[in-house]
């Protein structure tokens, strides 16, 4: 064991401070000391995608980030992305189009696809899958995924066109 | 007084009963971050279980030293076989009637294999403490083939089973054989061989892979000393089976344990069996007195958890020159690993292999099967299928393909001329299976029919003519696959798991204002249980979808079930839901002509209510009926409106369905791609078609992915070369291909609803349709045969062989 | 998969990340996005006692296009390698090969400096580097070096810089002409099975200048001069490129893996390579 450090994070718009040990990786650090278990462990090794989460306006595989590394950072996970008054308009639409089966890939693939999403507000079939590649899902076939996430593109656009 | 009813259609669309696509209640939690899986489960004073694993596929252990482990501040402690022994739990048994080791026990068999288990305060130190126990191995000789494992002379790897020449199942032949399963008519078959215009003779091997949920094996055992009560979440997909092992081994009593599938990140048959894990992390938490957590890492789930296929098909098939099929004869060497510990209903050691004369009617077969052991992991699990239906399906899907070239018959016309007719059915096949229903000539002529089956051979024509004047350099392949699944194990008679038979169960509540809740010994592990057997409950009872709960998975609170796997959900705990409906259905309608003041038999279901015949503006609703039956005393009626049933199925139910793809490959790279997949389901009664396309998708791409490129290939040392999914290929949303799906309804005859299950319908059709797909664009070059996985390596050796490298 | 327990330095300065260097010596590593590294080290197969986090040191970030020179910081991710303009103008092969590289989520955190610096015959920045004839900025406690790529490669996970030195900027010539990065792989987030990285410029019809490498097909990134050479005032018709792929052939090394054998792998290097030119040729 090593020392533990004082580690800042912002999650979800919330201010959290913790002790932690450098080794300590983000996934667990958001799991287990807050408690934030949307994000999932799938593979470990930065290939499934499962624990997506939003790190200074970038995705990220939070299994391969220390949290030391992510020290100071802002963190969104599915967790702050809707509420259950005000889902976002990718978890509708993920429900509209069956987007999901056992749903332990779901959290990490919308926080995946708003990121996709913001930097892309149009993109075609090829660009979400494209898009996507880094998320992966056992159960779905993507085909519904992909779907939804169109759907929600064209959703998303309609409503900020209606509101210019 | 009633009030005015809505239109009668109305009332049908607000029940969301059988047949609506109706969404998902599931999804609420799941698009939220709301699951809870078992990893997400937290307890006070939790501690953390992690394993020591061999390095070595073959090894002797001499020692085993914890003592710098047990210094390591945050340890608990240290099992090893040693303290699990006077428990009597080093080993265990196996669902397949043989024992595997819980903690390694002199010697270690396979590469991954559990040798020690740490307890400690956090995961950390855990693996910390891992790193620290000194284990001392003698390495031994190594087999990783099946065919030398029963040469002469071979090593011997099952020493605890020295100088016993028969198992649970019958006859063991030499040290490393577990078993030969026959069935069918030998000596008839050889006969008509022997006699045919033609035959047909090709090994067919379908390799090792894994179901590999997103979610892999865990669980938390939390051992209450004050009650004497054991709690035990878990990735289980038998909880109650999984319930009474636990009692047997620990002889803790059975209504002292409780086992709670949370929710589960897909299973795939990965979850069904027992683990280590599970044992040592119940034995930790007892001698603990703390809950105890164990979830085993994905290289840790790939190396050790619950392998699948690994047959080695060696099939004869004869027909006449016309091409009718005349016999098959079939013979597997099933590389079953360390130690057999294959999930399949006790009296079938292969399964439900002998499905393999598939949709045809072959008048004489047989098929004999060798277990053999390997040092390999243990498992043999029905991934995504029923119990060896895949490989069955693959079989007898590869066999006609080969037959059609012997033949020089186009193959879509052989399986017609083949497959059993409507008026067949029931059909009692030559290998025992009573098929209940079907109807394959419409399925397969509106498949071809839709994807333009002519126009695409000759199109393929084209392409090899191009290829050979090299104008191209890729060819052009069509996969065919016309499957037969058979899945709802099973009748008791025959169907049993360690003793319990194969029944599932349903017991419903009515509750005073006219909602319910339903429980179920199944368990959802993504098919969406909740959102369908409610659907199916709806149109029993004219209860809406909506008011109805479905709750599976707690032990303490479902009746007694055998789970979900082998798509038995629907045929069976299915069909005990319509039954205890249909048990509910009739004590109301006695309540209904109690209110109403006439004879039972004088009022009539009608969709949401009871109504007087011939009178339909004097009725009572469901809603009405729920509460009298809390609030009135009404004579020779019991209060409330509960029922419970227990479902033992007459017979299996027989999905089948027509598959076709276009894959163009490329013979310079082995590179291919699917250009179309049509995907023609038949499973009965349809109860919900958007959940239906979604398994569908999710099975195609399975089978897409087992067909063409994953697998868990070991090197002749016996390393796992497949450990991460780096190389254990999963798709992403960029190789997997677009769907197309279809479907012909034909009921189940004997099923209450005439469901019949799909969930592993698609795997089982679609790992013969992509592999068909590359067999098929090589045979105008003369390729027979080439095993999968087809991944591009492969693929090019293929085109090396037949000398199209130039 | 756990770690085995480090100490963790993120300091702001060259300077401080070489004293750290220097005073934990081989007991430390410099990490920049650690997506090569930390599941390395979760697998306990790379032990770090001490871990210095690259990220807040300003000096290795930003790319810089400066006439016909380009320099980018070690610490530039390849997500920013693909969203550059500036790059896409001086050097398109970039973001062509970036593409390529592991997926979304990895591309964020993934840098330049890291794929070229960890020396994984895997990565494909190191192969491109040689072809772009890129110099390696190297600072150590004696001061800066420049390495050149096509000397930096020693063998797998073996490169040029020492323990004590830290890659801080790439810096090549910005191309002209033809460009393509070709590279086969099994899937999504692969190393590639073979990959060829190829830069040309025509003049009269004919091929001036050429540049060639190969990922992934020794424990090097592999340079082929002589695959080069083949081209040089051809036309890179099919003769041409016949006698490219028979001189990259002599200087690859592959080694049988899970992508497959060694001959599978000589011909898919043939192959990508061919499919590499022809796409150049047909941009130059």
């Amino acid at each position: 064991m090593s020392k533990k450090m004082q580690i800042t994070l912002t999650v979800n718009g919330e201010t959290q401070e913790l002790l932690a040990e450098p080794r300590e990786l983000l996934i667990y650090v958001l799991r287990e000391r807050l408690n934030i278990t949307g994000p999932h462990v799938g593979c470990e090794t930065s290939h499934c995608g499962a624990c997506t989460v939003t790190m200074d306006g970038k995705s990220v595989k939070s299994c391969t980030v220390f949290a030391a590394q992510a020290n100071g950072a802002e963190i969104t996970t599915i967790e702050g992305i809707g509420s259950p008054d005000s889902l976002h308009v990718l978890q509708n639409a993920f429900r509209e189009h069956h987007g999901l089966q056992c749903g332990f890939c779901t959290p990490g693939m919308i926080t995946r696809a708003t990121k996709l999403l913001e930097d892309n507000p149009n993109p075609t079939e090829e660009d979400v899958r494209f898009g996507m590649a880094g998320n992966l899902c056992r159960c779905t076939g993507y085909q519904n995924i992909v779907k939804s996430v169109l759907a929600a593109a064209t959703e998303l656009s309609a409503a900020k066109e209606a509101a210019e | 007084m009633n009030d005015l009813s809505p239109d009668r259609d109305d009332r049908i669309a607000n029940l969301k009963g059988l047949g609506c696509s109706r969404k998902r209640v599931e999804d609420a939690r799941f698009t939220q971050g709301k699951g809870n899986y078992v990893d997400d489960i937290k307890m006070p004073g939790m501690l953390h279980g992690d394993f020591v694993r061999s390095p070595y596929a073959h090894a002797r252990v001499v020692s085993i030293n914890i003592d710098a482990a047990m210094a390591l501040d945050g340890v608990v402690a240290v099992l090893t076989a040693k303290d699990l022994e006077p428990l009597g739990l080093h080993w265990m048994p196996t669902l397949a009637g043989d024992k595997q080791m819980v903690l390694a026990d002199g010697k270690v068999l396979f590469q991954g294999q559990e040798v020690a288990y740490v307890v400690a305060r956090d995961r950390y130190v855990a693996a910390d403490a891992v790193e620290l126990v000194e284990v001392d191995y003698e390495e031994l000789p190594v087999i990783v083939d099946p065919f030398k494992a029963l040469e002469p002379g071979a090593t011997v790897l099952r020493e605890d089973l020295e100088g016993q020449t028969s198992g649970a199942h019958g006859e063991r032949r030499h040290p490393n054989h577990i078993f030969l399963w026959e069935e069918g008519d030998k000596a008839a078959t050889e006969a008509v061989l022997d006699e045919a215009e033609v035959v047909a003779e090709e090994t067919i091997y379908y390799h090792r892979t894994h179901p590999c949920p997103l979610e892999t094996c865990g669980c938390v055992a939390s051992m209450d000393k004050v009650n004497g009560k054991l709690t035990l979440y878990g990735t289980f997909q038998a909880p109650h089976v999984v319930r009474t092992v636990a009692s047997l081994l620990s002889g803790i009593e059975e209504h002292n344990i409780r086992v709670v599938s949370p929710d589960i990140g897909g299973g795939f048959g990965n979850k069904v069996g027992v683990y280590p894990g599970y044992v040592c992390s119940i034995v930790a938490s007892i001698v603990t007195g703390k809950p105890v957590k164990w979830v085993e890492d994905r290289m840790e789930n790939l190396m050790a958890t619950a392998f699948a296929r690994d047959y080695w098909m060696k099939g004869r098939i004869s027909a006449t020159k016309e091409g009718k099929i005349t016999g098959l004869h079939c013979h597997v060497t099933a590389d079953h690993g360390a130690f057999d510990a294959c999930a399949d209903p006790t009296k079938f050691p292969a399964g439900f292999f002998h499905i393999c004369t598939g949709s045809y009617d072959i008048p004489v077969a047989y098929v004999g099967v060798d277990g053999v052991y390997t040092n390999k992991a243990p498992g043999g699990v029905a991934y995504r299928c029923s119990f060896r239906v895949t490989e069955a399906a693959y079989f007898i899907e590869r066999m006609i393909e080969v037959l059609a070239q012997e033949l020089n018959m186009d193959a879509a016309e052989l399986r017609r001329i083949n497959f059993i007719r409507k008026d067949q059915f029931p059909y009692h096949s030559a290998l025992g299976w009573e098929y209940d229903s079907g109807d394959y000539h419409t399925a397969w002529d509106k498949a071809l029919t839709a994807v333009n089956y002519d126009g695409l051979r000759a199109e393929q024509a084209e392409r090899v003519e191009a290829f050979k004047r090299g104008e191209t350099r890729k060819l052009m392949g069509i996969g065919l696959s016309f499957f037969t699944e058979i899945v709802g194990a099973g009748p008791v008679k025959n169907c049993d798991i360690l003793g319990m038979g194969m029944f599932d169960s349903c017991e419903i509540r009515i509750h005073p204002t006219g909602s319910a809740t339903a429980r179920l010994g199944t368990i959802s592990q993504g098919q969406g249980h909740a959102t369908t057997f409610a659907q199916i409950l709806a149109s029993e009872i004219g209860i809406s979808a909506d008011s109805i709960t479905i709750e599976e998975g707690d032990t303490d609170t479902a009746p007694y079930g055998l789970g979900t796997y082998g798509s038995r959900s629907t045929p069976v705990a299915g069909a005990a839901t319509a039954l205890a409906g249909r048990k509910i259905r009739a004590k109301a309608q006695m309540i209904a002509a109690y209110l109403l003041e006439v004879h039972d038999n004088d009022v009539e279901f009608d969709v949401d209510r009871f109504v007087v015949k011939g009178a339909p503006e004097r009725f009572k609703t469901m809603k009405e009926i729920a509460y009298a039956a809390y609030n009135q005393a009404i004579p020779g009626l019991e209060p409330g409106l509960e029922a419970v049933s227990y479902y033992d199925p007459p017979n299996m139910t027989y999905p089948f369905g027509a598959y076709i793809c276009v894959m163009d490959l490329d013979v310079d790279t082995g590179q291919t791609e699917i250009r179309q997949v049509y995907a023609l389901d038949d499973c009965g009664t349809r109860i919900n078609p958007m959940v239906i396309e979604g398994q569908v998708h999710g099975g195609l791409t399975e089978a897409y992915a087992i067909a063409m490129g994953q697998e868990i290939a070991y090197d002749e040392m016996g390393n796992c070369k497949t450990g991460t999914l780096m190389d254990f290929f999963l798709p992403t949303a960029v190789e997997t291909p677009h769907y197309t799906t279809d479907f012909t309804e034909t009921p189940s005859p004997h099923h209450p609803i005439g469901a019949k299950g799909v969930g592993e319908s698609p795997n089982v059709g679609g790992v013969p349709m992509f592999s068909n797909a590359v067999h098929d664009a090589f045979r105008a070059f003369g390729l027979r045969q080439s095993h999968m996985p087809h991944d591009h390596w492969r693929i090019w050796r293929i085109a090396e062989g037949l000398g199209l490298h130039g | 998969m756990i770690p085995a327990a480090f100490e963790y330095y993120r300091p702001e300065s060259l300077q401080d990340a070489l004293s750290l260097l220097q005073t934990h010596g081989d007991d430390a590593r410099v990490m920049a996005g650690g997506h090569s590294l930390i599941p390395m080290m979760k697998l306990r197969m790379a032990e770090v006692p001490h871990l210095i986090d690259l990220q807040a040191i300003a000096d290795l970030r930003g790319i810089r296009v400066d006439g016909d020179t380009v320099s980018i910081g070690a610490m530039v991710t390849q997500h920013e390698v693909i969203e550059s303009t500036d790059l896409l103008r001086a050097a398109p092969i970039l973001r062509e090969a970036a593409l390529q590289i592991a997926d979304p989520q990895v591309r964020y955190m993934g840098t330049i400096g890291g794929n070229v610096a960890n020396g994984d015959p895997g990565n494909d920045m190191p192969g491109i580097m040689q072809c772009l004839g890129a110099e390696f900025s190297l600072i150590g406690p004696d001061g800066t070096r420049t390495v050149a790529a096509r000397n930096f490669f020693e063998a797998a996970y073996m490169t040029a810089r020492t323990d004590e030195e830290i890659l801080t900027r790439i810096t090549f010539p910005a191309h002209a002409g033809g460009f393509a990065y070709e590279k086969q792989k099994r899937k999504i987030g692969d190393y590639a099975t073979a990959a060829a990285a190829v830069l040309l410029t025509k003049e009269g019809g004919t091929c001036a200048t050429a540049s060639i490498a190969m990922t992934n097909l020794s424990d090097v990134p592999v340079w082929s001069e002589a695959a080069a050479a083949a081209l040089d005032g051809t036309a890179c018709d099919s003769g041409a490129i016949a006698k490219a792929m028979a001189a990259m052939d002599g200087d690859i090394d592959p080694g049988e893996d899970n992508r497959g054998p060694v001959a599978f792998k000589r011909h898919v290097a043939g192959i990508t390579l061919s499919r590499a030119i022809t796409r150049a040729w047909s941009r130059a």
